[in-house]
């Protein structure tokens, strides 16, 4: 186990790495690094402070290594636009997200379970292909203009909640609901399909000859094999919770980690988007390791060798 | 190939599907010719021009924007954009993507295992945030849009393809091509690829709907494709300003995204289920028990 945790832990900063690397050599070798920092407007003598200032007169192993050594110490340089270290509102802005992400999961998943039951207890009824039109629907339709359309109508047109900003419950529901579309389709088919594999289980049908009820048998003894499936995709939700995330507090005007990177693009604050992006990334690799951890603690008959597969 | 054709006529929903991707195809290739003036035209008269309000003239059908351009006449012209960007990433991703699975699986060695791992990085990571990172430090220009989207949705052609090799290559006839004298490179030419490519043209469906939404919200984000060009998730963006007066001016774009991410969707579980036998009738519940 220790042995799994720690070959996990070397691999994601091995990842890391990589990542802090081409982001470094990106920004290096596609022009001056200046430019990222400074509108196009900027003056010779602004340019030339600013090289000097962040070390872009320096030979570029030099300035690799050195760039290498503030991100271990978390130090990615000043926000030129919040004139405090960069990771500070990155850190702020974080459990904001972590808070989005949390909430939004756990009704994604409550939800997903039920319709996912109720869909594979008549397989083509009427309920199953409602369900599995409606997730296809969710799956084609964009976050962002889902976002505006319900703004449009919840807040514009019914005058019920809020249009952005944060608060009480009120405040939650449209983030939430957008956010909550495309995870909830994907797990409702996943929560449907293994519902159907439990219920032609063996275990299930000495159940059923030992004269336990339906609602036992789904209940008591399919549900909770049937939630298996779900740790495995919880891992490439997490991945398209953040892609959703961006777009949604940009919308809505959340101060989390997606609204602060789009922020900051915007400001051409490049150290600050490092610094997102980077505690983003082992924010990532740290979920990726406790779900798999969490699928072989859960399901016996994977090892953790084979988790990791 | 007949019995596909057969299916397909028989099922409304394929037919529905298709026609409109057609549609949206066409657009992509003749919008720009066929209204490419009428979409730049700004006409302050229309400005915000209500939708089925025929007085400004049939073009405004679905209304104006807030130059009094009309709507119907941009979404046609920024088809070309968006499908095409689309089509592009999808082909790219594919063709490489493929072509890496199938030699990974046929290998196999140290290398293949450590380009597997480098996929799983990848997937691992939200590839809007990857895609936002790379525009911000290159240049957001239509073509590296097309390839940052190619290599954040790459490792899943990868991943299929290798899977699907992992099963084909311990089949008797790759054996029997094997002791024919059949090289490596014949074996994936002409025993591997033909079967890969249905399982692998059904995630580019299914992919291509991704991309589509995913380019629209670059755009929409102001770090894809950048005005004066046209793609649809940047016409919402244009909207958005103006939802509570002119709703029609980032409705109608973002519906039009729906119904073709919808329409690529729909086709690829068509074709899954016709290409299938074992799909073909859902296993009732219980039926065995």
């Amino acid at each position: 186990m220790l042995k799994f945790l720690l070959r996990r832990t070397l691999q994601s900063a091995v990842a890391l790495l990589a990542l802090v690397t081409v982001v470094f050599f990106l920004a290096r070798l596609t022009g001056d690094p200046v430019d990222l920092f400074l509108p196009l407007e900027a003056t010779e003598e602004a340019r030339a402070r600013v090289a000097a200032q962040y070390g872009f007169d320096q030979p570029i192993p030099v300035q690799y290594v050195r760039y290498l050594g503030g991100v271990l110490s978390l130090d990615f340089g000043p926000s030129i636009f919040q004139g405090r270290p960069a990771i500070d509102p990155v850190l702020e802005a974080f459990p904001v997200t972590l808070m989005l992400a949390l909430v939004t999961m756990s009704i994604a998943a409550a939800l997903a379970i039920l319709v996912g039951a109720v869909a594979a207890y008549r397989p083509d009824g009427v309920f199953d292909r409602i369900a599995s039109v409606v997730t296809l629907i969710g799956a084609s339709t964009p976050d962002f203009w889902l976002a505006i359309v319900a703004i449009l109508f919840f807040s514009v047109s019914l005058g019920l909640l809020p249009t952005s900003g944060t608060g009480g419950i009120a405040f939650w529901v449209l983030p939430v609901g957008v956010l909550l579309t495309r995870p909830l389709g994907v797990l409702t088919q996943v929560v449907r399909s293994s519902f159907l594999n439990a219920l032609s289980a063996p275990y299930v049908r000495t159940a059923r000859a030992k004269g336990a009820s339906t609602r036992r048998v789904i209940f008591v003894h399919a549900l909770r094999n049937a939630l298996l499936p779900v740790i495995t995709v919880a891992g490439d939700l997490l991945a398209g919770f953040l892609n959703g995330a961006v777009v949604v507090e940009t919308i809505f005007g959340w101060p989390g980690i997606g609204h602060l990177m789009i922020s900051s693009i915007r400001q051409r604050d490049f150290a600050v988007v490092q610094a997102a992006i980077l505690v983003t990334a082992v924010a990532v690799f740290v979920m990726n390791i406790l779900i798999d951890f969490a699928y072989a603690r859960l399901d016996p008959r994977v090892s953790v060798r084979q988790a990791k597969q | 190939m007949t019995l596909l054709r057969h299916d397909f006529l028989r099922s409304p929903v394929a037919v529905a599907s298709a026609t409109t991707l057609i549609a949206a195809a066409l657009f992509a290739i003749l919008g720009p010719a066929l209204f490419g003036d009428v979409a730049g035209k700004v006409n302050l008269r229309a400005r915000n021009a209500p939708p089925f309000d025929l007085h400004s003239g049939w073009l405004n059908i679905l209304g104006a924007d807030a130059l009094g351009r009309s709507i119907v006449a941009r979404i046609a012209v920024a088809a070309r954009n968006t499908i095409g960007i689309a089509a592009a990433a999808v082909v790219a991703s594919l063709v490489v993507g493929g072509g890496i699975g199938v030699l990974v699986g046929l290998s196999n060695g140290r290398m293949a295992g450590f380009i597997m791992r480098c996929v799983d990085i990848v997937m691992s990571f939200p590839s809007l945030l990857l895609a936002l990172v790379v525009l911000y430090v290159l240049s957001p220009s239509p073509w590296n849009v097309v390839l940052v989207l190619a290599i954040t949705r790459m490792p899943i052609y990868v991943r299929t393809a290798r899977a699907e090799v992992l099963e084909i290559r311990e089949r008797a006839f790759i054996a029997a091509a094997r002791v024919m004298g059949g090289g490596t490179r014949h074996i994936a030419m002409h025993h591997v690829v033909p079967l890969v490519l249905p399982t692998l043209l059904i995630v580019a469906g299914l992919e291509f709907a991704l991309v589509v939404l995913a380019e629209s919200a670059l755009s929409f984000l102001g770090m894809g494709i950048q005005p004066p060009d046209m793609t649809w998730g940047l016409m919402v963006s244009d909207g958005r300003s103006y939802i509570a007066t002119a709703w029609w001016v980032s409705f109608w774009p973002g519906l039009t995204i729906v119904l073709v991410a919808l329409s690529a969707n729909l086709l690829a579980n068509w074709f899954r289920g016709a290409s299938d036998p074992t799909l073909r009738k859902p296993r009732k519940v219980g039926a065995d028990a």
